[in-house]
Parts: C-alpha cells; sequence; structure tokens
C-alpha cells in the first residue's frame, strides 16, 4: 500500500520532528507500507515552483524504491507544460497542486487545463484541503482551506481526469462526492486521515454510502502521527472490517 | 492481559440531547473502546448538548438532568464507565448541590465547560467542595487564547494555571491537548504548576505533541484520553508505544496516573491488574 499524502522538508508555521526521507523510509517500514508518494511541504509557501521541485527531486534520489516525487505544477506559471511533462518523464507518478495557496479561484481556467494536462498524461492530480486544524493556523497562514467548488469543477472539466484529495473531512467529501454524477465520482479519490472515527464514525458512514473503493491511504507526514489511518481501519465496525480500499499504485502510467 | 486503560475523557449523548442517533453514538464508543483495551471511560453529559441551552453554558435543568442521565448510564455499566458530575459556575449554589448529589451518587469528578474563564472567582467554591471530597476537576480547554470563540468563554493553560494555583490540592484536568489551538503554548503556560494534568485527546495528531509534551511535563503528568475522537486516541496510544517511553512511564500515562488523581477505589480492575 502506497501513502499518498507524506511530504519532506520543513514546514513554515512549527518545528517539526525530522522531516528527512530516510526517516520517512523507517517509518514507512513501521507501519507497513510499500512506499508513499512524497511531496516538498515548503512547497505551498514558494512562489517559483522550480527551486522546490529539484530540492524534491535531489533528496529523493536515495529512495527511489520506496519515495516517488509528487512535484508541484503551477499553471498560472510560464513553461507550466514543458514542466509537467519532464517531471512525469522522470518518473512522477502524480503532480501536487495548491489553488488556495496560489489565490486560484474554483473556476480558475489554468487549474482546469492542468487536471485536463495530468488526465492526458495518465497521472493523477493531488489536492490538499489542510495543512493543519483551523483552530491552530497561523495568524499568517491565510490559504483557507479547499473548497468543494474547487474540486467538483476539477472533476467535471473532463473523463481523463483523476484526482486524489487529501485532508478532507465528512462535510467537504459528502457536498464533492453528491455534487457530481457517478462517472464524475469516479474521478475522485479521497483519503481518511482526517476523517473522524468512532464513536461518531463518520469514516464507516462514508465507507457505507460511498464505497470503500473511493478511499486511498494518506498519512500527512511529518505533520501527523502516521498510526492514525490505520487506527481509523482498525476502528471500523466488524461488519466493515475487510473493506478494500484503493492503492494509489494502481493509478499509474 | 494487556495493562489497564482510562480513558478518562469521554462523552455519552442522551434521548435529550437533540440527536436521534445518541444510542447509536454512546454504543460505538464502548464498542471502540473495547477494540481499543479501554477498561474504564470516564464520561460526563454536557447538560443538552445545545438542544434547549447552550453545551457550554447549560441551564441548571439541562445540567441535572444531564447528571441524572449520566448517573443511571454509569450505573448501568459500572464494569466500564465512571463518570464526572457536570456543573455551571454561574449558577453557584446549584453547582454545588449538584457536586454534592454527584458525590451522594457515585460521581468521581467534576467537569468544568466553558461557562466562565477558568481563572473566574466563581470557580472558587466550586473547587473548594471538589477538594472537600478529593474530586480532580476535567477542565475544558482551548490552547492559547488569542481571541474569543462563540458559544463558549474559552480558557487557555494559563488561565488554568491560575485557578490551579489557588487550589494547589486540588488536581485539575486540562482538557484535550490536541484538541485545537496550540499545544505547544499549553506546555510552558502549565509546568509551573504541578496540579494540572493534560489529557492527550482531540482530533488533533500533530507529530511532536507528544514527545513534546514528555519532554516537558514528564509521563506523570499526562493522561491518555479520547474525548470526541477515539481513532485519534488509538494512534496517539500506538505512538506512545514507539516514542521509546520506559514500562513505568506508559503505564502512567495508560492509567497509573488517572488511578492517582481519582478517589481511591474508583478503577478497582486497573488496580487488581
Amino acid at each position: 500500500m502506497i501513502d499518498c499524502a507524506a511530504f519532506i522538508g520543513p514546514y513554515p508555521f512549527r518545528q517539526l520532528p525530522h522531516p528527512d526521507p530516510d526517516v520517512l523510509v523507517r517509518v514507512l517500514a513501521r507501519e507497513g507500507l510499500s512506499g508513499a508518494w512524497v511531496g516538498y511541504l515548503p512547497a505551498p509557501w514558494q512562489r517559483d515552483p522550480v527551486a522546490a521541485n529539484e530540492s524534491l527531486l535531489a533528496a529523493l534520489v536515495p529512495h527511489r524504491s520506496t519515495l516517488h516525487p509528487a512535484p508541484v505544477v503551477r499553471p498560472d506559471w510560464p513553461r507550466w507544460e514543458h514542466m509537467l511533462r519532464d517531471l512525469v518523464e522522470q518518473g512522477s507518478p502524480a503532480i501536487r497542486a495548491y489553488p488556495m495557496h496560489w489565490g486560484m479561484g474554483p473556476h480558475d481556467a489554468s487549474m482546469r487545463a492542468l487536471a485536463l494536462s495530468c488526465g492526458e498524461l495518465r497521472v493523477p492530480l493531488v489536492l490538499t484541503v489542510r495543512f493543519e486544524d483551523l483552530r491552530q493556523r497561523s495568524a499568517l497562514d491565510v490559504a483557507g482551506d479547499l473548497t468543494a467548488a474547487h474540486i467538483r469543477t476539477l472533476a467535471r472539466a473532463g473523463a481523463s481526469v483523476r484526482l486524489v484529495v487529501t485532508g478532507a473531512g465528512r462535510e467537504l467529501l459528502e457536498e464533492t462526492h453528491w455534487s457530481l454524477t457517478p462517472d464524475e465520482q469516479r474521478r475522485v479519490l479521497w483519503d481518511f486521515a482526517w476523517i473522524w472515527g468512532p464513536p461518531e464514525d463518520h469514516f464507516a458512514h462514508l465507507v457505507r454510502t460511498i464505497g470503500a473503493e473511493r478511499f486511498v491511504y494518506g498519512t500527512h507526514w511529518p505533520l501527523r502521527l502516521t498510526q492514525n489511518a490505520r487506527a481509523n481501519l482498525d476502528l471500523l465496525p466488524e461488519s466493515l472490517r475487510h473493506a478494500a480500499i484503493t492503492d494509489v499504485a494502481s493509478l499509474g502510467r | 492481559m494487556t495493562d489497564p486503560l482510562i480513558d478518562a475523557h469521554a462523552h455519552f449523548y442522551h434521548a435529550e440531547s437533540g440527536r436521534g442517533d445518541w444510542e447509536r453514538v454512546n454504543a460505538a464508543r464502548m464498542r471502540a473502546g473495547d477494540a481499543i483495551g479501554v477498561t474504564y471511560h470516564v464520561v460526563s453529559v454536557l447538560g443538552s448538548y445545545g438542544h434547549t441551552s447552550p453545551t457550554y453554558f447549560p441551564s441548571p435543568t439541562d445540567v441535572s438532568r444531564g447528571n441524572d442521565v449520566m448517573r443511571a448510564m454509569a450505573d448501568a455499566d459500572r464494569e466500564r464507565v465512571r463518570w464526572y458530575v457536570t456543573v455551571n459556575p454561574n449558577h453557584t449554589a446549584h453547582a454545588l448541590d449538584e457536586i454534592a448529589r454527584g458525590v451522594a451518587s457515585g460521581a468521581v469528578g467534576v467537569k468544568l465547560l466553558a461557562s466562565r474563564r477558568a481563572d473566574d472567582a466563581l470557580n472558587d467554591p466550586i473547587c473548594a467542595l471538589a477538594e472537600e471530597h478529593g474530586l480532580p476537576i476535567l477542565h475544558h480547554i482551548w490552547q492559547h487564547r488569542t481571541r474569543e470563540w462563540p458559544n463558549q468563554e474559552i480558557s487557555d493553560g494559563r488561565d488554568l494555571a491560575r485557578l490551579a494555583a489557588r487550589h494547589p490540592r486540588v488536581a485539575f484536568i486540562l482538557a484535550h491537548l490536541g484538541g485545537g489551538g496550540d499545544w505547544a503554548h499549553t506546555l510552558p503556560a502549565v509546568v509551573d504548576t504541578p496540579n494540572v494534568y493534560p489529557d492527550l485527546s482531540g482530533s488533533g495528531v500533530d507529530r511532536g505533541m507528544i514527545d513534546t509534551a514528555l519532554q516537558v511535563l514528564g509521563a506523570q503528568r499526562l493522561l491518555w484520553a479520547c474525548d470526541l475522537t477515539m481513532e485519534t486516541g488509538l494512534a496517539k496510544l500506538r505512538a506512545l508505544e514507539v516514542v521509546g517511553l520506559p514500562e513505568d512511564d506508559l503505564r502512567a500515562v495508560r492509567w497509573g496516573n488517572a488511578a492517582r488523581l481519582f478517589p481511591p477505589g474508583t478503577f478497582p480492575r486497573c488496580v487488581a491488574a
């Protein structure tokens, strides 16, 4: 099972213990995960994505069998189409984008173009709803959570689009999922790291209503405890304990 | 046999709490507790949870009704459930009566919400009565209060530390270190007030929180708990197991500290184990 929501690098708003690739490799082994799509944590707050991607790719070189780069492509940046093609040709299994951090609204034409281009290249586009709970966010961190309007606009962009949305809670997920046609719903996968388990049992409810196959495994390391996703699975009611979630490895080219 | 485990911060709903699925939610707590290995749940009912008066400012009627149903639920599951008596300090006489009534019917602690700032003088008679009965006080806390938030008069670690300093013989359980706000602010705010004991509950599972809490406060001042999200409780339990804590420290966080803070005899199955 691949972790679709891991990062390396420092976080601007608090000290993270050892956000380094070699530590991530050990953590994945401890958690029984075969690898991770890895983003570069400073990237959302940097204007120019080139340096962030270079740092990411260089840091992952010694660990490429386990850590797969999920670099960032900013579709309002000159030559982004070339950057996307190069990154995919170099073996990136997924591309990340942060429309909230780039000030892009839900109907931004460049984001739509990026989603379609990723679809044509058969790589999923990874969207991050949030890095931290709103209640603890720094006053300087003003991007806000990703909205359902952003997600459904991209999901409707075309049949080739594949989205992996990480960090959503039940409310955002349901608003998005039930605003899409069945075909459009199948273009969106969700991780469940931020979805509440028992006693509210939001995760169990969603497994029942939208299906286990819509969920993928994401830890949000190094921001969050990797144990949380596994705990959510382990605390599903007995009748759902064997529900099969999707491995993002199956989404590759 | 696995080591005992006490969830020091749990809630039950009831028929008058405005949600039709209250029994399912309560049952899910016990189902998950069994899966995690919880020996005792220390539970409170927060009035009507906003149905007939605000959750954090419950009316005296709702406080009493909530405590009544809480007592009945605890009596129905003596094996696994202990309970806090909930009070609203804005109604001093009622709060003191509720504590006396609660102690007479088996309450083992006092639950303070966010009805009044923690360091407000109205909390003093409540603390004094808690001391008289040897009860710990679980106090709802926002980690680092930087502004007011609607529907609660929030307190943070600094506020609670001021109250705790006035009542050094009362144990104060600082609610949900992972429950929103900045936990890194809370730890230095209470480090010099030894009768404040943060519980680890809350939906937040920040990496670094447990390690830093252990570093700053030590294992003897932390209590494992879940509050509203038991998957985060299980994740923290598993994290505690991999941070390399000495066995005695792990035992303290799992149940030993709670057994020390609550009245003697509260958790016989832990002591027996």
